[in-house]
């Protein structure tokens, strides 16, 4: 299928240019690994043999094209730091990062959908309007905030929730989920007030269409032509904006990792760039890239699922 | 279902207990920023089982507001729907959506215009017919493609076992729009609604659409309003014709009566801006000088006096009544009606005035102007 190799030569490009950049931008950044390494107490020959340790002392091209060829290999590196190896920690950390991902936006999904399609009927009418305005209102919160209230109400007041931590999902997937509660949630607020904005606005707008009324007028129930007729012709921005925050959040997370003391990529990225520890960090920027660049392209897949023109459209090209 | 029989006195006194659909003094007002517009006001119509209704009118003339009022299918939000609609003797203008989904689609189904945009772009062809068979008859998954099969067949859709799985996009316009006929007669409706079918459509293919409907309706025989920009359209396929302005039936008559014996210089002209065969190559076709009323604030007596030949001061002051035409059936609204004397007499006046005013040497600006220049001359002699 020619589609699903333009996007495999694209991705080969995006995943080049993006960890370059990443590997460029992280060595131009003030500051230096062997100084981390070696400690503050570190004089300047000590630094200068770290330095030819870790390989620093070449050029950046030349340390970028030996990080590809590695890393090709199936050696993604190991930290400068504490020497643990790039794969290891990524696999460590990649299931609640990616849990949070799918929990958190499956949460604002089946809030949003549903309020949305109640609002969109009765656009303008007393529930779309404070609706939106609820969803005006979470929107404008910043996420820690929203994480610390959560914790001090849920957690801490009424205990329903753990503060900090969380079981497993190989070890109890029942109480993984209740632990992972809150982070999701608090994850999901945003998403969910731009979720109900979007797929209510794009609802009304279908729902004005010719073939709303038609659809009425051969006397079929208004559920039936609202979830069969209107949702998946409104459906484009939601599963596009959708597509864009999971491949936001693979990385993204930091804020409520840190809060919810959750050991995920987030984390990890960040104690990288921190620590001038670049193999770590490229490993994350990999992982993201992909991802991003693989969510975006099921979302082009999705397009083609909901809209037939699109799929025949492909099918001829 | 309690059948109301209603004292008979609407349009023409006919009484509308024979009447499939009988509409009296309905109007439909929209409430807008800009004020309370006034689309449909005050019509009254009947249609009787298998007859055919043509509804004529320019863009704007609210047409298409009518046809969709009577059926119930506008939004409830800031519009206002008074007046009554009989159908079968049951005033339907209080159902609930509830009530008014027994109607839809078995009793009076519509054929929109546009079928590029009518038909649900995501769902199949088939999917799109059966739905409504399975709700309103109950059939069976089976059944019901049975059915949609046979019905693509009837509407004269080739290989319509694959169109069926199918999506609209892959249909050519003409197609569509006799898929969408066969949504609309699915249920077997009484009376179908057609608003504009074949305005979107390649001229080639309007002649055979009219001419599907038509057959259609004469084999269910089921009644048809259908409503139209084109006079031509509803010359020789429809039994009656009513013709609408600035929201009113301005003048309603059997179709050859209306053809032959025309009273509203409104219907005259669009007659007259129809391009006939048999005239000359590069003969300059009338047409109807400003637009129509703006239907926030209507015109001060007749909507049509400021665009009309015809028009006389009584016509500016004084909104004119629905008359009764010599023949049956035949109604109009104006004051000077054509191919009477005193018609004659306003045109005669008025064509006499402007000559007078032009070589005056005064520039008209536009022949509005020039028409109420010409009445208010008319006044002081």
């Amino acid at each position: 299928m020619r589609f699903v190799r333009k996007k495999l030569v694209q991705l080969i490009f995006v995943l080049l240019a993006v960890t370059f950049l990443s590997f460029l931008m992280l060595n131009l950044l003030p500051g230096d690994t062997a100084v981390v390494v070696c400690g503050i107490s570190c004089d300047e020959a000590g630094l200068q043999q770290t330095r030819t340790d870790l390989g620093l002392d070449k050029p950046i091209p030349v340390r970028y094209v030996e990080w590809l060829k590695n890393t090709a290999t199936g050696d993604m590196g190991i930290s400068a730091r504490n020497k643990q190896p790039v794969s290891e920690a990524i696999r460590e950390r990649m299931p609640v990062t990616i849990e949070l991902l799918i929990y958190s936006q499956f949460i604002a999904l089946v809030v949003a959908i549903p309020f949305a399609l109640i609002a969109a009927q009765r656009a303008g009418g007393i529930f779309d309007r404070s609706s939106t305005t609820i969803a005006f209102g979470l929107l404008s919160v910043p996420s820690f905030v929203i994480a610390l209230v959560f914790i001090l109400v849920f957690a801490v007041n009424l205990g329903w929730f753990p503060a900090v931590g969380y079981v497993k999902f190989t070890d109890n997937p029942a109480e993984n989920i209740h632990d992972l509660f809150l982070p999701a949630l608090t994850l999901a607020v945003a998403e969910m007030a731009v979720y109900l904005r979007l797929f209510r606005t794009d609802l009304i707008s279908t729902l004005q269409e010719d073939y709303i009324t038609m659809a009425k007028a051969k006397g079929i129930s208004s559920r039936r032509v609202l979830i069969r007729h209107a949702v998946r012709p409104s459906s484009f921005s939601l599963v596009t904006v959708a597509g864009l925050n999971f491949g936001r959040l693979i990385g993204g997370t930091l804020i409520v990792e840190v809060i919810f003391a959750l050991n995920g990529l987030g984390r990890y990225l960040y104690d990288g760039i921190s620590g001038r520890d670049y193999i770590p960090v490229q490993g994350a920027v990999l992982v993201v890239a992909v991802g991003y660049v693989l969510i975006n392209f099921a979302v082009d897949m999705f397009y083609a699922v909901i809209d037939p023109r699109i799929r025949h459209a492909r099918a001829i090209a | 279902m309690s059948r109301k029989v209603i004292s008979g006195s609407a349009a023409g006194g006919v009484d509308t207990g024979k009447q499939l659909l009988s509409v009296v003094d309905l109007k439909t007002h929209f409430l807008t920023e800009r004020g309370t517009v006034l689309a449909v006001d005050g019509v009254s119509l009947n249609l009787e089982r298998g007859k055919t209704l043509g509804v004529v009118g320019e863009s704007g003339s609210g047409k298409t507001i009518l046809a969709r009022s009577i059926m119930g299918l506008l939004p409830k939000r800031n519009v206002v729907r008074e007046g009554h609609v009989y159908y079968e003797g049951t005033d339907i203008i209080g159902h609930s959506q509830n009530e008014m989904r027994s109607v839809w689609g078995s009793e009076m189904a519509m054929v929109f215009q546009d079928p590029m945009t009518s038909l649900n772009p995501v769902m199949k062809v088939g999917n799109q017919i059966t739905e409504s068979l399975v709700h309103h008859l109950s059939m069976d998954k089976s059944e019901a493609k049975a059915t949609a099969l046979a019905l693509l067949q009837s509407v004269g859709i080739p290989e319509p076992q694959q169109r069926l799985g199918e999506y609209p996009h892959q249909l050519s316009g003409g197609m569509r729009q006799r898929v969408t006929i066969a949504i609309a007669l699915a249920c077997g409706p009484k009376i179908l609604f057609a608003d504009e079918p074949t305005t979107a459509l390649d001229v080639t293919v309007q002649a055979q659409i009219l001419n599907l409907l038509g057959r259609q309706q004469s084999e269910r025989h089921m009644a048809m309003i259908l409503v139209t920009h084109d006079l031509g359209v509803v010359a020789g396929r429809t039994d009656d014709i009513a013709v609408m302005y600035a929201g009113k039936i301005v003048e309603q008559a059997p179709t050859n009566v209306l053809f032959s014996k025309m009273k509203m210089p409104y219907t005259e002209a669009l007659v007259s801006s129809i391009p006939k065969l048999d005239n000359p190559s590069h003969t300059v076709l009338e047409i109807i000088p400003g637009r129509p009323p703006d239907l926030v604030h209507p015109p001060k007596g007749c909507n049509f006096a400021p665009r009309c030949k015809y028009v006389q001061d009584k016509c500016l002051e004084e909104e004119p009544p629905l008359a009764q035409a010599e023949t049956p059936g035949h109604f109009y609204r104006c004051w000077f009606p054509v191919g009477t004397p005193e018609g004659r007499d306003a045109l005669g006046r008025n064509l006499a005035a402007a000559a007078a005013t032009s070589t005056l040497g005064s520039t008209p600006a536009s022949t509005t102007t020039t028409l109420t220049a010409a009445a208010a001359a008319t006044k002081e002699t």
